[in-house]
């Protein structure tokens, strides 16, 4: 087993080079000199060149991409453009609301999601198994971002229960997390039940039911156990992606978080800050992969016989 | 699977999904929500042609007297901020996002497939170049990349094509892949290559049709996750722009006169995205269904299915265990 994580782990350093090479690249290729907007438009075309000098920007690519990994090995990801604070700084400050956000759209989705998914699984054809399905079918296709406007209409201007923006009080959480994690929620919902109807299938269910087991500890115990495997892969793969997904949201609800500074970074073509802003939600995404990658491993015995 | 004569088989194979597919009838109720969207995009220069003197598009023909107007009789989705229509914008933006899906699908499609069947096909030094590539970009969250991608590239209906169709590539390549290390050991490959086959024809002629299921599975499901995703560059502004219809454009211009009560600024344009997207998912569940019933759980025995997840698992290991 440790074997097995110490693989993965290594395998995770190329993708990471990787990973930094696609952002280095992204930023490169944008067209604007970085000197220009430091400097503003105003600035002479000396101190432009001075300053282009000092930032290394008239070394080949390689070598800059070279220092770009060697700086950020060591946490310096450069300074922002537009407050010239370090940019490791600015993104880290922002991190605990993206992570607490994503964390509580996630906890909602599994919350609601595993229930239902059961409940339909062993109620399957009935009328509350065609409505959670139908309910799972529009959860999965309404778009967040347009979930989180309908909720400030509902809440703020309709019934003015809620406020529309912020993220400071618990009263403030409930709409972004209800518009982040509902997609989540029906994924693993339609999940949960697809899995429990191939577990409730098996030989070794009716065995159990032949027993004479009762019929909550069939569920509970023996098919509950084996179709949660692939529900908690899917449950950390989601987590990942709402790492990303929270960009809309905290758009919308004004949350000050990595999101919405991302996008407001990129309005104001301050790219030192898109770099190590995207880079920081790739490595945090690839870490919750790896994580879920083990785990699958440590449950599912089927799995780990392989990396023998 | 009882095969007589290969081109009676295939002809019936076909019909056989149909007519599962033709069963479904959620799936149905997708495939025709898909097909009003693509007439209700057909007509938008029927219902809102050019301007001939001015010489302006239909969906920006200002009438600043008429602005903010609620849905009525006249105007059945209202106006917008500009005295616009929106049921003039919401058929133009109905032809962007359509385009921008079909677009992005067929070439993530067939940049996938291609890389993918290679992968599969030959193994080592190739397969592991396309995949480790592949690797780097699923380390990303799809929206990220393409809000990274579009960031650079700066907004247009190209560029954003561009930053939703990269990250499109890799599942197919994923996809295809898989599928080819289980089809590539099977008899009938062995023996077109006894016969003396190429390996470009033994890929083209028996080794992709038999992964057209999953692709054209995943390309329904891959369609809206692009239509999503480039809604949301526009939405935040960094995809299409105004004054072009885009349905996440829309959303984001009315967003701005949401607190103030006009909420038809932000109910339509989302609620065609919303449409679309869940039509789209209905037909990719219907036509998984259809290709493969033994998704559905009804029938087939559990050796078979153990066998079958088996050798997904495996595949999944192999390419990266994910």
């Amino acid at each position: 087993m440790l074997k097995f994580i110490l693989k993965r782990i290594l395998m995770l350093i190329p993708v990471l080079i990787g990973v930094m090479f696609v952002v280095f690249l992204l930023a490169y290729i944008t067209p604007g000199c970085p000197a220009r907007v430091i400097l503003g438009e105003a600035a002479s075309l000396e101190a432009i060149a001075q300053l282009r000098e000092e930032m290394g920007l008239d070394e080949p690519f390689l070598v800059q991409y070279y220092n770009f990994i060697i700086n950020a090995v060591r946490g310096d990801f450069g300074n922002s453009y537009r407050t010239q604070r370090p940019v490791f700084q600015e993104v880290l400050d922002r991190f605990p609301n993206t992570m607490q956000l994503a964390a509580m759209g996630i906890v909602l989705a599994v919350v609601i999601g595993i229930p239902l998914g059961i409940i339909s699984a062993v109620k399957q054809y009935t009328p509350f198994d065609f409505g959670a399905t139908f309910i799972g079918l529009v959860g999965v296709s309404i778009p967040n971002f347009w979930l989180g406007l309908i909720l400030i209409m509902f809440f703020t201007v309709t019934l003015q229960w809620l406020p529309p923006t912020g993220f400071r009080e618990p009263l403030q959480w409930i709409m972004p997390t209800i518009a982040i994690g509902t997609n989540s929620c029906a994924i693993i919902m339609r999940m949960t039940r697809s899995s429990m109807l191939e577990c409730i299938r098996q030989d070794y269910i009716r065995t159990a039911r032949a027993k004479g087991q009762k019929e909550s500890v069939v569920i509970f115990r023996h098919a509950l156990r084996n179709a949660l495997i692939p529900v908690t892969t899917v449950a950390g793969l989601q987590f990942g992606f709402l790492l990303g997904g929270a960009v809309l949201t905290e758009t919308i609800f004004a949350i000050p978080g990595l999101g919405s500074f991302l996008v407001s970074s990129i309005l104001n073509r301050d790219f030192a800050i898109v770099r190590g802003g995207v880079l920081l939600i790739a490595i945090t995404f690839t870490v919750v992969n790896l994580a879920v990658d083990i785990l699958y491993a440590f449950i599912d015995p089927r799995i780990r016989s392989q990396y023998r | 699977m009882d095969n007589t004569t290969t081109p009676r088989k295939k002809q019936s194979q076909f019909k056989e999904v149909w007519r599962r597919f033709r069963k479904n009838p959620l799936a149905m109720v997708g495939l025709v929500i898909i097909i009003l969207m693509l007439i209700f995009a057909a007509s938008a220069f029927l219902i809102a042609p050019r301007d001939p003197v001015t010489g302006l598009q239909g969906y920006n023909l200002q009438d600043w007297t008429n602005a903010r107007q609620f849905p009525s009789s006249e105007n059945i989705f209202g106006t917008d901020h500009q005295g616009r229509s929106m049921l003039a914008r919401l058929a133009h933006g109905a032809r962007f996002s359509l385009l921008v899906g079909f677009v992005v699908v067929g070439v993530g499609m067939t940049l996938g497939v291609t890389l993918g069947s290679l992968a599969g096909f030959f193994s080592g030094t190739v397969d592991n170049i396309i995949m480790r590539v592949a690797d780097i970009v699923l380390a990303m969250p799809t929206i990220l990349l393409a809000i990274a991608i579009a960031a650079a590239l700066g907004p247009g209906l190209r560029n954003v094509m561009i930053a939703v169709g990269i990250g499109a590539v890799p599942s197919y390549a994923r996809i295809v892949k898989a599928q080819v290390l289980t089809v590539r050991e099977q008899e009938f490959v062995e023996a077109a290559r006894s016969c003396g086959a190429s390996d470009f024809r033994l890929i083209t002629k028996h080794v992709l049709p038999n992964c057209a299921a999953p692709v054209i599975v995943e390309a329904t499901m891959g369609m809206a996750g692009a239509i999503l995703s480039a809604a949301g560059l526009s939405f935040i502004g960094i995809g299409l722009q105004s004054p072009t219809p885009e349905w996440g454009a829309m959303l984001s211009e009315g967003r701005q006169w949401m607190l103030a009560g006009y909420w038809h600024l932000t109910l339509f344009p989302g609620l065609f995205i919303a449409l679309l997207i869940f039509a789209l998912n209905m037909m990719g569940d219907g036509l998984r269904d259809a290709f493969d019933p033994r998704l559905r759980g009804a029938g087939g025995s559990a050796r078979r299915f153990k066998k079958m997840q088996l050798a997904r698992l495996k595949a999944e290991s192999e390419s990266g265990g994910r």
